[in-house]
């Protein structure tokens, strides 16, 4: 599904990725862990293709096909979804509006006619059940006076509508209570199947125990310096990221 | 010949057409005196400080198109807001169009200026009303001197009217360049409703110059809404001149949609003459181009518990230059007012300039006064979050832009106005989404 090679990336002359390797497969969920300043928030926004980078060497493959020279609309209407770490707020558009626009563009990108209404409606009530989305929310201005749990639910919300093939979760978890915690992490997985695949961008165990990785992966210097299954993340919850920093030296 | 000295000499020639012993003409001979004196606004007065009438005095205008033009209902039917029914006022070179409009006599008075300002039975109104708000600046006196044609609309007490009224003045200008100078009086009696609806188009690419003034007087409790749609051909200018006068309890709104034409100059004043009024100007601005845009607004606070709102926006691309002068005065005896002033600018190219400038003097100690400016970019974080959910770039920056001017749009209380604004903006920012504000 996603490979990317020797990515190195810079912001304002600042090296931050040094060489990332990655693969990713369908039906996989890969978690991404490391300190604050490794790279991860960079990563997912290269991934997703902000423009305030400058990917120096390296390749970025979707499907096979090389996607670093897209625009950011493009890789989102090729499947890319980037759940936002700091979602933006958007005063005068409703989440619904703004969901309809997106879920057009990107048929009308496709070829495809607009949704019906109905179809719409109809998909809007399932998803926004599945994350326990208020009917009222609904209407408000994206992202305007939300919580932070509600911007996160309504990440989660707007990826269930769109369904793509590759989700990359920056910081879902942070911001988060328990309980909402919980209610996203079920949508996720409940997302999950054997076509797409989940990127998980975290800097705790916490949100692992609900969606769990097949891989776990520590970012630290922009490089990936430490991969493994499940068990890497409680390791790395109990012994902190210290002890991979010296295995380093 | 300057354009000064052509309108001071034609002024002998038009005054024999008119009749000398009513009283409007001791008007006019003051006005023309006036404006002898005074001249074209230049760029020396602090009014005029950002907005330059050079390049458009120069053109040599033919000031009083005597042949009436004949047009085609279907070639300016889209000036129109033909989904409604309507009374229609419409001049072509500030000649009235029998054949496009739609009076009425009954109930109240939806008619013209000329047959109100020779005819003894509206004499009364006219000796009360013309020409006593606007000021006596140089190019309202311009207006007044050689005012003939205009809409004339006499709403008395406790009536609603049911159909808006729409003022439509078409230039022609087949031949040259062509001035008009249209002149309206809007009376509306106690406890009475009217919506008008304005606009000035050319249909040619000739040169046009608008010299506009309207005088609206509000009475007791009633409820005036005007809206203004500049979208004129980029070849004519206007200087939309408005006086609005209101009296206790009423509420007036003026919005102000301008998107097109040259040079465009709207002078809007208010002035407050009794308690619990409100006063609404809002207004959007879109330019490119070398297109400007001049916004200067006054409300002047008189007496106490008095509201005033106001909300513009604007988007500036391109070249294009834009002017908001937002002028409150709070008299000394005005307490308890409550004026609200907000303008937010964005420019979308690093050649485009807004001079924004609120201005507030208040003498009353017990008010409350606020106003917000902002001038700034579109969100490049927020475009980007819309890029990333399958929004291309140009149609998120026109969401962006339509959630901008939205809070200006809500308060059209005519869903055919705010239905056409809408596409009108949709088209100026050169987006097509299937968006519902």
């Amino acid at each position: 599904m996603l490979k990317i090679e020797n990515l190195q990336a810079e912001i304002d002359g600042k090296s931050i990725l040094k060489g990332l390797n990655i693969a990713v497969n369908a039906g996989e969920v890969h978690a991404i862990m490391g300190p604050n300043g490794a790279g991860k928030s960079t990563l997912a926004n290269i991934i997703a293709g902000k423009e305030d980078y400058e990917v120096t060497a390296g390749s970025i493959e979707l499907n096979g096909e090389d996607i670093s020279e897209l625009a950011p609309e493009e890789r989102a209407h090729n499947g890319v979804f980037l759940s936002f770490q700091y979602p933006v707020e958007i005063p005068g558009v409703s989440v619904t509006n703004f969901i309809k626009t997106a879920i057009n563009e990107t048929r009308k990108a496709k070829g495809l006619e607009d949704m019906p209404a109905k179809d719409m409606l109809k998909m809007i009530r399932e998803k926004s059940e599945l994350l326990e989305i208020d009917r009222k929310f609904l209407s408000r201005s994206l992202n305007e006076g939300f919580s932070g749990g509600e911007k996160k639910r309504n990440e989660i919300f707007q990826m269930a509508m769109l369904e793509p093939k590759l989700a990359i979760l920056d910081e879902t978890d942070s911001g988060l209570d328990i309980d909402a915690l919980r209610i996203v992490a079920n949508g996720v997985n409940k997302l999950k199947s054997k076509d797409n695949a989940v990127i998980v961008i975290t800097h705790y165990q916490r949100l692992l125990d609900y969606i769990v990785p097949d891989f776990v992966h520590v970012l630290h210097d922009g490089k990936i310096v430490k991969s493994g299954d499940a068990s890497l993340a409680l390791e790395l919850e109990a012994k902190g990221y210290d002890w991979i920093k010296q295995e380093l030296v | 010949m300057e354009l000064k000295d052509k309108l001071l000499s034609s002024y002998i020639a038009f005054e024999d057409k008119l009749d000398t012993n009513s009283d409007v003409h001791e008007v006019r001979s003051k006005a023309l005196q006036n404006f002898e004196n005074l001249g074209f606004p230049t760029k020396k007065l602090e009014a005029w400080k950002y907005t330059s009438l050079n390049s458009v005095l120069k053109q040599d205008y033919s000031l009083f198109p005597d042949k009436i033009e004949a047009i085609e209902l279907s070639d300016v039917k889209k000036y129109f807001i033909h989904e409604i029914d309507s009374y229609k006022v419409i001049f072509i070179n500030g000649k009235y169009s029998s054949f496009l409009s739609q009076t009425t006599h009954e109930n109240y008075d939806v008619c013209l200026m000329s047959s109100a300002l020779n005819s003894l039975k509206y004499k009364p109104v006219i000796d009360k009303y013309f020409n006593k708000i606007a000021k006596q600046d140089n190019l309202t006196s311009l207006n007044t001197a050689f005012a003939t044609e205009g809409a004339y609309i006499n709403i008395p007490k406790n009536t609603e009217v049911k159909k808006p009224i729409q003022i439509i003045n078409f230039t022609t200008g087949a031949q040259s360049a062509t001035m008009v100078q249209p002149r309206n009086l809007v009376v509306v009696g106690e406890n009475s409703h009217v919506q008008i609806i304005e606009r000035h188009q050319s249909l040619t690419s000739n040169a046009v110059l608008t010299n506009a003034v309207t005088e609206v007087y509000a009475d007791t409790s009633s409820t005036v809404d005007i809206y203004k749609i500049q979208d004129d051909e980029i070849t004519a200018s206007l200087v939309d001149n408005s006086y609005i006068e209101q009296q206790s309890k009423s509420v007036v709104s003026v919005h102000t949609f301008s998107f097109g034409g040259n040079i465009t100059r709207n002078n809007l004043n208010f002035y407050q003459k009794g308690e619990y009024i409100d006063s609404i100007l809002k207004g959007i601005t879109i330019s490119k181009g070398k297109q400007h845009i001049d916004h200067h607004t006054l409300v002047h606070h008189i007496e106490p518990n008095c509201e005033s709102h106001q909300d513009y926006k604007g988007i500036y691309d391109e070249r294009s230059t834009s002017v908001f002068n937002g002028k409150v005065i709070v008299n000394k005896e005005a307490q308890k007012t409550n004026a609200y002033q907000q303008n937010n600018n964005v420019l979308l190219s690093d050649k485009a300039t807004i001079n924004a400038k609120p201005q507030l003097e208040i003498f009353a100690d017990d008010v409350k006064c606020s106003h917000g400016c902002t001038i700034g970019q579109l969100d490049d974080d927020a475009l980007f979050y819309m890029q990333q959910r399958g929004i291309p770039e140009k149609e998120g920056k026109g969401l962006l832009m339509f959630a901008f001017a939205n809070t200006v749009l809500e308060s059209v209380r005519i869903p055919e106005v705010k239905q056409r604004i809408t596409n009108l903006i949709a088209n100026k920012l050169g987006v097509n989404i299937g968006f519902d504000l």
